[in-house]
């Protein structure tokens, strides 16, 4: 029975891939969508059908579904591990995922190549289960490398844009450094504990076996942590998410915000036995997380691409969770991956919906005053806004809050620069808000005629997620969570959470909120109230300048990495290369040239060809004879 | 029963036969004509025999006059498919001169 | 008595062998060898292995120089037609046939002081009797062999000397 369910999850979005990528022309356009939904809505029923027996019986469900492969004493098994952890990841990404599915049927209508783009979807939904319902790091990376290429497929989906098909590029590249750190933790995880599934491991670790290999462990945990990096787009390795927003918004919303993102953080909760081994890795956790959050804030501060500017928040974001990771607090991380799935794709969603109204216009420049007509995507719009800059009581406000508090109690600089992130996003996220729904509309009179509210299909979705957004904080309220309780049996350590709610606990509450207040009341004075519009791109100088061209990360990368492994390559390609094919076609020339002079002997002669046999019988005889 | 074995020792004839055999693959060598080539390659066979029945007789086995007599009848054989195919060259050809035939040509 | 009959059948099968290769007209060359041939049954004879001396003349002497003449005759070969060969390949085939000669019997020479002297046990190995029924008994399978072997040279002979009817039509 748990076989054949645990088979309908994982099978449901390859069928409905298989069937789109194979049939999707003949099914037509409506079908294709529909299919693709109905897919990962079948995944979704079962994954609450698995949800709520769990959350009854508390004992995660392990599927045997075979044996991978044997090596000596080494096994790695194909089995599915449903705990806690997995089923609150699977509830999301199927969830969050079957909304943006049913969202993209109508965004991406008129796409020539829809069905193309729903089995992409699926596919990336099939690797996303497999990614969290693997019982060890082999399976985990099947669905690591199989959500990379679907996020590479998605991102270069409108392959006819040259730019768009270096950004996705760019992902896969960036993806597969990362990949080799996460590789090397395996192998190294491997070595150490001579297996990879997960509750063996800890097992070992629980019983103490790890002590003796604390250093390698370290080095596991720290390439593991890189692979996070790659994948959770955290520095040095996040230029690529930016950049990802060249794919359709919903997968800018599926991918790239509310699921694949948060993997990195999936894997590291998931082995956060072993991070708490190496306090040393946690702290660069910690400080790579925040840097992460301050660096991609300040970004955001100035972009005016109205993705741009979400997906440095979703990098700013992701390092607020990385900085909880780094301090021990899983529980706390989970939650603002939960809550930030909410919001972030309600977000998406709705500048999906703006987008859509104005013919593909992404510049906020270009928009504005769109309150009025779209009243459904601004009043979801605001609810994430709101919950994203933390104001109580939606569900942001909560879990960056306890991120906040950790923080606090751990290390006074850390909460100080999270709460300057913190600021920075509440201010970002009103600026984006003003110029996109306030004031009056400042594109086009042709865009201005066509202003319109979405289609049900794609405003239903922002609903959803807007009422997630409000009360997603009811999963973890300070004091008496029940996340907490659900995912105890996850860690190692006893949780963080029990916060006995004293007077520190409600004054960083009270200063989060002027903080966010602050943020917003800047916002409001500057694009409200002086009605100001950002400059053009060649009217900002200075240190705007500066930041508004990403801290020219992106040129130095291009400098520092890139240019020298092209000339490398180059050398490589034109000496190395061409002396090495020189030396091996010499052999071959050689062998050529010998064989052409000795054609000649074989004139047909037969006389020729006796002489040379009798002196040949001769030597044979004379060195048989004579010479032994 | 007496052999001349006894008298002159197996080496004369290994060195007659030797010879022999040297004769044979001179005249493979120094003639063209098809059919001489041929009565070498039997001279040579031939000396080989005499090598085997007089080692036979040393040893007193019969296996190396066994190994003659079968010798013969492969040495029929190939007479009798050789000049078969002398014929027939002989036919399309016109001639038998070894050095007309070059379609061993690489 | 031995040893003088030993040297004049030597003296005659080498001569002979000479003569063939010799030879300008192809019909003397196949005499001298029938000659040379019997001189070697001669040296079978010496050798005590009358019955593979019957033999030899049946097969060697009857059968394939009888068919050696006949092709010499069918073929219309009994001219001295045959074109030279040039000295620069005659002078090759002499120094071929000497080194040859040399290392053979330098080869053989060597070999001298490992073989043991002659010793007759008196034992009957080489009757027909014997030699009968060695080759029925242990040679059974190659004995069946060589006559396939005989009939597949037969069929074969037939077949490649027969003419093309494909070609005369």
């Amino acid at each position: 029975m748990e076989t054949g369910l645990v088979l309908l999850l994982l099978l449901a979005p390859f069928v409905g891939f298989l069937t789109n990528i194979f049939l999707g022309k003949q099914l037509g356009k409506n079908a294709s969508g529909y299919l693709g939904s109905l897919a990962v809505i079948v995944s979704f029923v079962v994954t609450t059908v698995f949800f709520l027996q769990v959350s009854a019986s508390k004992q995660p469900i392990t599927v045997h579904l075979f044996d991978w492969f044997t090596l000596d004493s080494f096994n790695v098994n194909f089995d599915i591990l449903l705990d806690q952890l997995s089923l609150l990841w699977l509830m999301f990404v199927t969830g969050i995922g079957s909304l943006i599915h049913i969202y993209s049927i109508s965004y991406m209508h008129d796409d020539e190549n829809i069905h193309k783009f729903f089995s992409y979807l699926n596919l990336f939904i099939f690797f996303m289960i497999t990614l969290v319902v693997g019982s060890n790091l082999l399976i985990m990376f099947i669905g690591w490398e199989g959500v990379g290429l679907c996020s590479y497929l998605l991102i270069g989906f409108w392959y006819k844009n040259q730019d768009y098909n270096d950004a996705a590029k760019k992902a896969f590249i960036m993806n597969r450094i990362g990949d080799l750190g996460f590789l090397v933790g395996i192998f190294i995880i491997g070595y150490v504990f001579n297996t990879l599934d997960f509750m063996t491991i800890k097992q070992a670790v629980l019983a103490g076996e790890a002590k003796a290999n604390l250093a390698w462990i370290g080095i596991a945990t720290l390439c593991l942590f890189i692979g996070a990096c790659g994948k959770s787009a955290q520095i040095p390795l996040y230029t690529w998410l930016p950049d990802a927003m060249a794919g359709p918004t919903p997968v800018s919303a599926l991918i790239h915000a509310a699921t694949m993102v948060t993997a990195g953080i999936f894997m590291i909760t998931r082995l956060n036995f072993l991070f708490d081994l190496t306090p040393d890795v946690q702290t660069v956790i910690a400080a790579v997380g925040v840097a992460t959050s301050v660096l991609a804030a300040s970004i955001g501060l100035m972009q005016n691409d109205i993705k741009k500017v979400l997906a440095y928040s979703t990098v700013s974001q992701l390092g607020l969770m990385f900085l909880a990771l780094g301090l021990g607090a899983y529980e706390v991380a989970v939650f603002h991956v939960v809550t930030h799935a909410f919001f972030k794709a309600c977000l998406f969603l709705g500048s999906g919906s703006v987008i859509h109204a104005l013919h593909g216009e992404q510049d906020m420049r270009r928009m504005g005053g769109l309150k009025s007509v779209m009243t459904i995507t601004y009043t979801t719009f605001l609810i994430a806004t709101l919950a994203i800059s933390g104001i109580p009581p939606f569900a942001g406000f909560f879990s960056k809050d306890e991120i906040l508090m950790v923080a606090f109690h751990k290390d006074k600089v850390l909460w100080v620069l999270a709460s300057i992130a913190s600021i920075m996003t509440a201010f970002y996220m009103f600026r984006l808000l003003y110029l996109t729904f306030f004031k009056e509309f400042r594109g086009t009179e042709e865009q201005k005629h066509h202003l319109h509210e979405s289609p049900a299909l794609i405003t239903l979705p922002l609903i959803v997620l807007g009422i997630l957004s409000a009360v997603g904080g009811a999963l973890s309220i300070p004091g008496n969570s029940w996340l907490n309780n659900f995912l105890q049996p996850v860690f190692a350590h006893k949780a963080h959470a029990e916060h006995h709610l004293d007077n520190t606990a409600y004054m960083l509450m009270g200063l989060a909120v002027v903080g966010a207040l602050i943020g917003i009341g800047i916002a409001y004075s500057k694009y409200i109230k002086k009605g100001e519009i950002p400059a053009e791109d060649d009217q900002i100088t200075g240190f705007a300048n500066v930041v508004y061209q990403k801290y020219h990360v992106d040129e130095s990368y291009m400098r520092i990495f890139v240019k020298p492994i092209y000339a490398i390559s180059k050398f490589l390609r034109d000496y190395i290369e061409t002396g090495l094919s020189d030396i091996v076609f010499g052999f071959g020339n050689v062998a050529e040239g010998l064989s052409l002079q000795g054609k000649k002997l074989q004139n047909g002669n037969i006389g020729f060809y006796l002489f040379a046999f009798v002196f040949g019988l001769c030597s044979i005889v004379f060195y048989l004879f004579f010479l032994r | 029963m007496e052999t001349i074995l006894k008298e002159i020792g197996v080496e004369t004839y290994l060195y007659l036969s030797a010879l022999l055999f040297s004769i044979g693959v001179f005249g493979i060598l120094l003639r063209r004509n098809a059919i001489i080539m041929f009565m070498s390659i039997e001279i040579m066979l031939n000396a080989v025999n005499l090598m085997l029945v007089a080692f036979s007789t040393f040893h007193q086995d019969a296996s190396g006059q066994v190994f003659v007599f079968f010798s013969m009848a492969v040495a029929a054989a190939e007479v009798a498919v050789g000049l078969a195919i002398l014929v027939s060259i002989f036919r399309n050809h016109g001639s038998i001169d070894i050095d007309n035939l070059k379609n061993l040509k690489g | 008595m031995g040893q003088i009959l030993f040297y004049i059948l030597a003296t005659i099968t080498l001569g002979t062998a000479f003569f063939t290769i010799f030879s300008r007209n192809p019909i003397h060359s196949a005499i001298s060898l029938v000659v040379c041939f019997f001189s070697i049954a001669g040296h079978y004879l010496l050798l005590n292995a009358q019955f593979l001396a019957i033999v030899h003349i049946i097969v060697y002497s009857g059968a394939i120089m009888i068919l050696m003449l006949f092709t010499i005759m069918l073929m219309n070969l009994n001219k001295e037609d045959e074109s030279h060969k040039s000295t620069a390949s005659k002078i090759a085939a002499t120094i071929a046939f000497c080194l040859l000669g040399i290392v053979l019997l330098a080869g053989l020479l060597r070999t001298k002081p490992v073989v043991e002297s002659y010793f007759q046990s008196g034992e009957d190995f080489q009757s027909i009797k014997v030699l009968g029924q060695v080759l029925l008994n242990e040679y059974m399978v190659p004995f069946e062999f060589a006559s396939v072997l005989l009939l597949v040279a037969m069929i074969g002979a037939v077949l490649i000397s027969k003419k093309d009817k494909q070609k005369e039509a």
